[in-house]
């Protein structure tokens, strides 16, 4: 069974139809591109499959189960974690609590065992620190896990937004434009790490990115997006030798 | 031993600071009145000192944690106030002690605020910013309103109540008038300490350290920072918004309590949203967010002006002007505060040079 499946979802916004019956098959462990010119549709495709927005028609299941239409808490809640293209980190708060608020909803006690510092509040908190500084060591940020998260060089905190998703035990996770913004040597990085995470977590990887060094590397299978539709999809060489392909991005 | 205090977090050093400094205030307070060294005008403050900064306090979960301005503070201490003191009237025959009854009626003030608080906040948290304000000021404002315009009385056939007049009601002539409209409640039992509104403090100021640096506090500053990254990690944004908002209002009503017990009468125009911006006030100059700030903020601003009537009268307010310009610098200006800690340091360092130059 797939761990995504996507069949001909599509969205209206007034007249404009920014995802066209749009279907996607992705299996377990997989590494998996989402290319496209600006403007073709793939941050708005994230928006559909997290939540954010409601697919006008089309179905989206995730490891067998029906997840379309559901709110972006319950989708959370049935595996599906996401970074954003503009880096969204709680950044009052510091590292170490970043990732310990993806955690929160494995790691349970109530309002009033927390303000009267119950038992289970000592116990819970153990773990998570224990749990969050795991997840910390594996991104090479456990010694900035005091700082506050604005504190964070650029490329870590991409790191640290992947970690928070990571936080949440997800089986897929989204990544929007993880590489947006770095350099050659802080993408190379990034490369290792998203592997790192796909080995290590047994995850599915869903990337968007317009770095084609990075997409060719390490991306098994692509789909291009285009005005919101699909153009083609399947293997990472195959998609990028299709003509359509290149002048899609390129122009005639 | 040595371990111990370098694994100690630094928000548990935060909040244990503030305890220390509770304690020492209190204790300094207490031997003052007990050699008679300060008037009796400031005696008469210190309780309605603690309220404020309860208020301060609860105010600053909602304000700094939360993130969302809200100036229905008044409201929450006015339900506060009349469900307690209305309590303690009735049950001052049947629960004579006033150990027992002043602590329920603690508690009852604070649960009634607080599920006004939630209902309340359900519609209203939908809103943001500058609307939220508005709406919480406009609930504060009813709330005051109907309060004072309540008149509720008790005969022996039951509770009888109205919004017109006392002679409205229909009390038979055994009857008692308990809360007669814009006069308010009469009678309250003076159950007020100093010391009952330290410990209120006190706890008031440790319930909200553990709230902020829990699962529940973490939650609440993730949707503070970043509203679509807190529900793309499955926290859910209302509930502890609700969350949040409930708890403010249940300290606001303990507040409440403690303020309607410090004096035998009780009226509804005293919790108009000027006390609201007051309490505003106090949060923002002690600095969003910081509980400890809160504290000294309402207890400073609060005796500066009785301070100062006694030295130089009518240009108390002047000065009072001042105070304020000068903590907001302090506080909320941080190109001033860096060049403030820059000149510390270097005066530090001048210190240092000087000492070394000596043992040379």
């Amino acid at each position: 069974m797939a761990m995504l499946e996507v069949k001909s979802l599509s969205i209206n916004f007034g007249g404009l139809r920014a995802v066209d019956e749009v279907s996607m098959k992705i299996e377990k462990g997989e590494l998996y591109g989402l290319i496209g010119p600006n403007g073709a549709g793939k941050t708005t495709f994230f928006n559909l499959l997290t939540g954010v927005y409601k697919p006008t028609s089309g179905t989206i299941m995730l490891d067998g189960k029906n997840i379309t239409g559901k709110n972006t808490i319950d989708i959370n809640r049935a595996g599906i974690a996401r970074t954003f293209q503009n880096i969204r980190l709680f950044k009052d708060l510091s590292v170490l609590d970043n990732v310990k608020s993806g955690l929160h909803s494995q790691y349970k006690y109530s309002t009033l065992e927390g303000v009267f510092r119950l038992p289970r509040y000592f116990k819970k908190e153990k773990e998570m620190d224990k749990k969050a500084m795991e997840l910390l060591k594996v991104f090479d940020l456990d010694k900035e896990a005091a700082l506050p998260a604005s504190g964070l060089p650029y490329g870590k905190q991409r790191k640290l937004e992947i970690a928070r998703a990571l936080a949440t035990n997800p089986k897929l996770l989204l990544l929007d434009e993880p590489a947006a913004g770095m350099n050659p040597h802080e993408t190379a990085e990034l490369m290792e790490t998203i592997r790192f995470v796909r080995d290590n977590f047994d995850m599915t990887i869903l990337l968007i990115e317009h770095d084609m060094s990075l997409v060719s590397v390490i991306c098994e299978k692509l789909t291009v997006l285009n005005f919101g539709q699909l153009l083609c999809g399947g293997k990472t060489s195959d998609v990028l030798a299709n003509p359509e392909v290149i002048t899609a991005y390129l122009g005639e | 031993m040595k371990n111990k205090t370098k694994t100690i977090k630094p928000y548990t050093k935060q909040s244990f600071i503030t305890y220390g400094i509770l304690i020492a205030a209190f204790a300094v307070t207490l031997i003052l009145v007990e050699t008679g060294s300060i008037s009796f005008m400031l005696q008469s403050l210190l309780v309605p000192l603690c309220v404020y900064a309860i208020l301060a306090v609860s105010l600053n979960l909602t304000v700094g944690i939360l993130g969302e301005l809200s100036l229905g503070q008044a409201g929450f201490m006015c339900i506060g106030a009349y469900t307690g003191a209305l309590f303690s009237i009735l049950m001052q025959e049947a629960i004579p002690e006033s150990a027992i009854r002043f602590p329920l009626a603690l508690l009852i003030g604070g649960v009634c605020a607080a599920i006004f608080g939630i209902l309340i906040g359900i519609p209203v948290l939908r809103l943001r910013g500058d609307y939220l304000a508005m709406v919480t000021l406009a609930f504060g404002e009813i709330i005051k309103n109907i309060c004072g315009a309540l008149y509720l009385g008790k005969d022996s056939e039951g509770f009888h109540a109205s919004l017109d007049s006392a002679s409205d009601m229909g009390l038979a002539p055994d009857g008692k008038v308990l809360i007669n409209g814009a006069l308010g409640l009469n009678g309250t039992p003076k159950d007020s300490t100093f010391i009952i509104a330290f410990i209120a403090l006190f706890i008031t100021v440790i319930i909200a350290y553990n709230f902020v640096n829990s699962r529940t506090g973490r939650a609440v500053m993730s949707i503070r920072d970043n509203r679509i990254a807190a529900e793309s990690i499955g926290l859910n944004i209302t509930k502890y918004k609700l969350i949040t908002f409930g708890l403010t209002a249940f300290l606001a009503g303990v507040a409440g309590v403690i303020y309607s017990h410090n004096f035998a009468t009780l009226q509804a125009v005293k919790f108009d949203y000027n006390m609201s911006i007051l309490i505003l006030v106090f949060v923002v100059l002690g600095g969003i967010g910081s509980i400890r700030g809160s504290v000294i903020a309402a207890v400073v601003l609060t005796l500066i002006p009785e301070l100062l009537r006694e030295t130089i009268g009518q240009y108390r307010m002047l000065f009072y002007a001042v105070i304020l310009i000068a903590m907001m610098l302090l506080t909320a200006n941080t190109k001033f505060k860096s060049k403030l800690t820059a000149y510390m340091s270097k005066l530090k360092g001048l210190v240092v040079k000087e000492k070394k130059g000596e043992v040379k």
